[in-house]
């Protein structure tokens, strides 16, 4: 077969029509020649040509590439028969964008966040350089992914052998405000061989180089990314040798990164990177040379020709040297033999470091099988609409077939017509995709903490898309497919499509689709009611103390410079000010807010066993912290003017502290030691107050033993705060009269609001998700089967018409005909319910972990889920069940 | 009882393209023509339902072993006329040599007596 004639088939049919035409007329006067009459003559020419329409056919295939000519014209007819039912087309349609869209957006999240290799130069090789089993840690903890101190970072980069470049990192804020309202960057403190071992190259001015990173280098410079320096500098190209104010002080700007390089933390990308030596320029108080700040993260690029595990190895054989050299003179003489301990070891990092991933993996595989149960429901869904139609187009098929359409033709049409539903709907599901993705991601990034990840669909995410394409077109076509190839025309003409009762088996599939239907819906409506009611257990839970109509103030003097003897004073000065503001009703200041930090040490009753002792959380609170926070005092005093550095070291603690400390029913007055930690030798504190139980870490977690110090004895204070004020003002009144007061203070002064609720919500990010997306996801579940019930229920109403009628006019009373349709949905209903309650059963395994204060064999909720999908039922058969009822008998019989 | 039509049924495939080429050798023809020639060559033996020979001609046209152009006929008819290309002519015998030699095969078989 040549192209030239497929393009030209329909010239070369005209060609041999005309052709044949010559033909019949030569045979034809031969024959008349011959002594035949006209008429005959033309018979007998006819005769032996033979079949002229089969010969043009035969002459026409053999110009066409028979399969893609048949799959255009089944795709133009499967195109014209959609746009004739518009209401299923656009319901089929709708239905898969919204499925495989939501698996597509669910899937490309968990590929970012799970499986995406960092856009560097052979991701592979890289190796996070971290301890391999860091049990009692001591000092400050600063850092997420495998912390290390700047000794131990030092000493690695300076021995190690097995990579061929290593560097060191960690995450930070700068403020780019000169004063008053702050306003942060996502910085980043790097080693000089950050960018060089990673391979990113710039497209603007140079990187850091290693020569640069020398102690006490001051500050050679910043490099920008892509995404700050179109933001700050609109992609100005002269940007190079600007200087960046960083916390009030300037940095030339030397470099810009590539714009796909967002640094080592997938979910949070970088704005400025500074070298680790600029720190002590920024930090009046530098962590590089104390040893028991942990706050840089390792990396290495493992050396051509070694392994990963060789690499590590290495690192475990070098670690007694490296604790060896760098154990602080002041660690704790109880933990120095858990820090001489420690072995480094190296694990694969080609694809970031990430608390997304850690904090998320959970609830997005969770969602994922959501959206796959949601899909299922619409491939069932779909697949019920497709036999409906097949069974409305019988007459057509079988006629079909009856003049000589193949089987294989007519599957191969329904299947078509299946394959383009898909197709539409999968291209829909991208806009779908890209819009639930970016809701996602708006979703959980909260203020001043971006979630930045790249929605860019690649390769994998495509595929994931295309096969579910294929694979719903599969699971909601193959049955009617079939069925349609099976279809006898014979009986179907016959028939009429009348006077015949379908089959019982006929009818099976498509009632065992809406039973499964509603089985899957069951799981989903169970799964939205756990999530929500979770999360509503969080929301109401008592966390000990108020949240509403306070605000927090994070506050930066580190500009005024203030010697660290008149810090304290400082503070209470400011406090003191911002409590004379109009409207506050009172002020205190605090170390930790929930879910920012932690402190905890083991503290044993004065003159007691030490071995007795329990490990108790701590915070710096100031006096009317507690007020401020509603909690309630049970005993004692709160902290006064008393206590001051200097003074006796004193302690409020909640009850939970003196439960687990056993001090009995009058605790005030007593005294705790606190074990020695790498700042502080062992000290003894006197308990002046008992308060009410709090939160400390999170909502999620159980009361726990707290300690609060004054904030008045802090003997090392920061050039900064963070401060609760409780007003009754709006809160944008509030935020004005607050900043009047800070700016009175000193211009100076950098600041940031928020208020407390929402910053208390955000640690419930993740259940917020699951409960919000889980809720839609049972509704939209719900309405399908609903949508698939009433379908089943209308066909069967549709094919007894007859016999309902016969039932109306030998003297059934209405109430008994709507009976008989309702015992049909209850059935199927009934085995939905069952087979759902089951599953629900072996899929609360997984939702467990994600649930907060009810276990995932709630019965109620079950009760009531089961109750929701029964209304619906009822609700979907309810309009068939009155069409039944308000059947004309005599109209229905004279069809017959 | 009605005779089959041999070149519908039982003739090898290949077979009428070879009895087409070797009529085209004696000029060109149109199809009216060919049919006929080659029932009267086979003394009416070979029965054609001349409806056939149109896609064969179709397929040896395909193939580059014809040619065809629109003439007029002996009674002054537009015809559509066949001739042999030179690959045509080539391929007649490389066919005849074929089917010369497996009728002598046959003949061995069905005639051993003979030698």
């Amino acid at each position: 077969m040549s192209w030239t004639r497929f393009f030209r088939r329909r010239h070369w049919d005209e060609e041999r029509s005309r052709e044949i035409e010559a033909y019949l007329e030569a045979e034809t006067s031969d024959n008349i020649a011959r002594g035949m009459p006209c008429e005959e003559a033309r018979c007998a020419a006819h005769k032996k040509l033979g079949n002229r329409a089969q010969l043009r056919e035969e002459i026409y295939r053999m110009n066409t590439a028979t399969f893609f000519e048949g799959l255009w014209q089944d795709l133009r007819y499967a195109g014209r028969s959609l746009r004739r039912s518009p209401g299923f087309a656009a319901v089929a349609i709708a239905s898969l964008a919204l499925g495989v869209g939501a698996n597509t957006a669910i899937f490309q999240l968990l590929d970012t966040v799970r499986m995406r290799t960092l856009p560097v130069h052979r991701p592979e090789q890289l190796a996070q350089i971290r301890i391999t089993d860091p049990k009692n840690m001591r000092g400050s903890v600063d850092s997420d992914y495998g912390p290390l101190t700047n000794a131990i970072w030092e000493r690695v980069r300076d021995t190690q052998q097995g990579f061929s470049g290593v560097f060191a990192w960690s995450g930070t804020g700068f403020n780019l405000a000169t004063g008053g309202q702050a306003r942060y960057a996502r910085g980043l403190w790097v080693s000089g061989a950050f960018f060089e071992t990673l391979g990113v190259t710039p497209v603007l001015g140079r990187l850091f180089t290693v020569r640069e990173d020398r102690r006490g280098c001051g500050s050679p410079g910043a490099v920008i990314s892509y995404e700050f320096w179109q933001k700050e500098f609109g992609g100005e190209t002269g940007v190079i040798g600007h200087k960046v104010l960083l916390d009030g002080r300037p940095f030339d700007i030397v470099g810009v990164t590539g714009a796909n390089f967002f640094g080592l933390e997938v979910g949070r990308s970088f704005d400025v990177a500074l070298l680790l030596c600029s720190e002590p320029v920024l930090q009046s108080q530098s962590v590089l040379d104390q040893g028991s700040v942990w706050w840089l993260s390792a990396m290495g690029r493992v050396k051509p020709g070694w392994t990963m595990e060789r690499a590590g190895a290495e690192l475990a054989a070098a670690s007694p040297g490296i604790f060896e050299a760098t154990l602080p003179a002041k660690y704790p003489a109880g933990n120095r033999k858990d820090y001489l301990g420690y072995r480094l070891g190296a694990f694969p990092a080609g694809r970031g470091v990430s608390s997304l991933r850690e904090e998320y993996s959970n609830p997005l595989w969770s969602l994922l099988a959501i959206t796959g149960i949601v899909l299922l429901i619409a491939c069932a869904n779909l697949a019920n609409l497709m036999l409906a139609r097949a069974s409305a187009r019988e007459r057509e098929i079988a006629v079909r077939l009856a003049i000589g359409a193949s089987r294989i033709r007519i599957m191969r049409h329904i299947l078509t017509e299946s394959l383009l539903i898909a197709g539409s709907g999968a291209f829909l599901a991208i806009f779908v995709a890209g819009a639930l993705g970016r809701f996602l991601v708006s979703f959980l990034s909260t203020e001043g903490n971006e979630l930045a990840v790249d929605l860019a669909p690649d390769g994998r995410v495509l595929a994931f898309t295309a096969g579910l394409a294929i694979l719903t077109c599969v699971l909601f076509a193959l049955a009617p497919a079939l069925r349609a190839g099976a279809a006898a025309p014979e009986s179907v003409l016959r028939g009429g499509g009348r006077g015949l009762t379908p089959g019982r088996r006929r009818f099976g599939l498509r009632r065992a689709l809406v039973a499964s239907q509603i089985a899957l819906s069951l799981v989903l409506l169970v799964g939205a009611l756990l999530f929500s009611r979770s999360l509503r257990n969080l929301l109401t839970l008592d966390a000990g103390f108020r949240q509403d109509g306070i605000l927090i103030a994070w506050v930066d003097f580190v500009k005024l410079g203030v010697p660290v003897d008149r810090r304290v004073d400082f503070q209470r000065d400011m406090l003191d000010r911002l409590r004379a503001s109009p409207g506050v009703d009172s002020v205190s200041d605090v170390r930790f807010l929930m879910g920012e930090g932690s402190e905890s040490n083991r503290i044993w009753i004065d003159g007691a066993d030490q071995r007795r002792g329990i490990s108790a959380n701590f915070n710096y609170a100031g006096a009317a912290y507690f007020k401020t926070l509603g909690v309630p005092f049970v005993a004692g005093r709160d902290f006064d003017a008393r206590d001051r550095v200097g003074s006796p070291r004193v302690v409020i603690v909640n009850e939970a502290l003196t439960r687990a400390l056993g001090l009995g029913p009058n605790p005030v007055g007593k005294r705790f030691r606190r074990e020695v930690t790498p700042s502080d030798p062992e000290i003894v504190f006197e308990i002046v107050g008992v308060v009410k139980n709090t939160k400390y870490r999170n909502l999620r977690e159980d009361f726990v033993p707290i300690g609060y110090y004054p904030t008045a004895q802090n003997t090392r204070p920061t050039e900064g705060d963070q401060i609760l004020i409780r007003s009754n003002l709006p809160l944008s009144a509030l935020t004005a009269s607050l900043r009047r007061t800070f700016g009175e203070i000193n211009p100076e002064i950098a600041f940031e609001f928020r208020a407390f609720k929402a910053y208390i919500g955000e640690g419930l990010l993740r259940e917020r998700l699951m409960a919000t997306l889980s809720g839609f996801f049972g509704l939209l579940a719900g309405v399908l089967a609903a949508v698939g019930l009433y379908g089943v229920v209308s066909y069967m109403v549709a094919r007894r018409r007859n016999e309902i009628g016969i039932r109306i006019a030998l003297g059934a009373r209405r109430g008994q005909v709507v009976a008989l349709i309702f015992r049909e949905s209850a059935l199927l209903l009934a085995i939905g319910l069952v087979t759902g309650a089951i599953l629900t059963l072996a899929a609360g395994k997984i939702a467990a972990s994600l649930l907060f204060g009810l276990k995932p064999y709630d019965p109620m909720t079950i009760l009531f889920a089961m109750g929701t999908l029964a209304a619906i039922a009822a609700a979907a058969t309810y309009l068939p069940a009155q069409r039944a009822a308000q059947l004309d008998p005599m109209a229905a019989l004279r069809e017959e | 009882m009605r005779r089959k039509p041999l070149l519908q049924s039982e003739m090898l495939q290949g077979t009428l393209d070879m009895l087409i080429l070797q009529t085209l050798i004696l000029g060109p023809a149109h199809g009216h023509t060919i049919a006929h020639a080659i029932e009267r060559g086979s003394e009416e033996v070979l029965q054609v339902e001349h409806g056939s020979l149109y896609p064969a001609l179709h397929r040896l046209e395909d193939r580059g072993w014809i040619a065809s152009f629109w003439g007029t006929s002996e009674n002054n008819r537009k015809a559509r006329y066949y001739r042999l290309t030179p690959a045509g002519r080539k391929q007649l015998a490389v066919q005849t040599g074929r089917w010369d030699q497996m009728v002598r095969a046959i003949g061995r078989i069905l005639r051993p007596a003979a030698e």
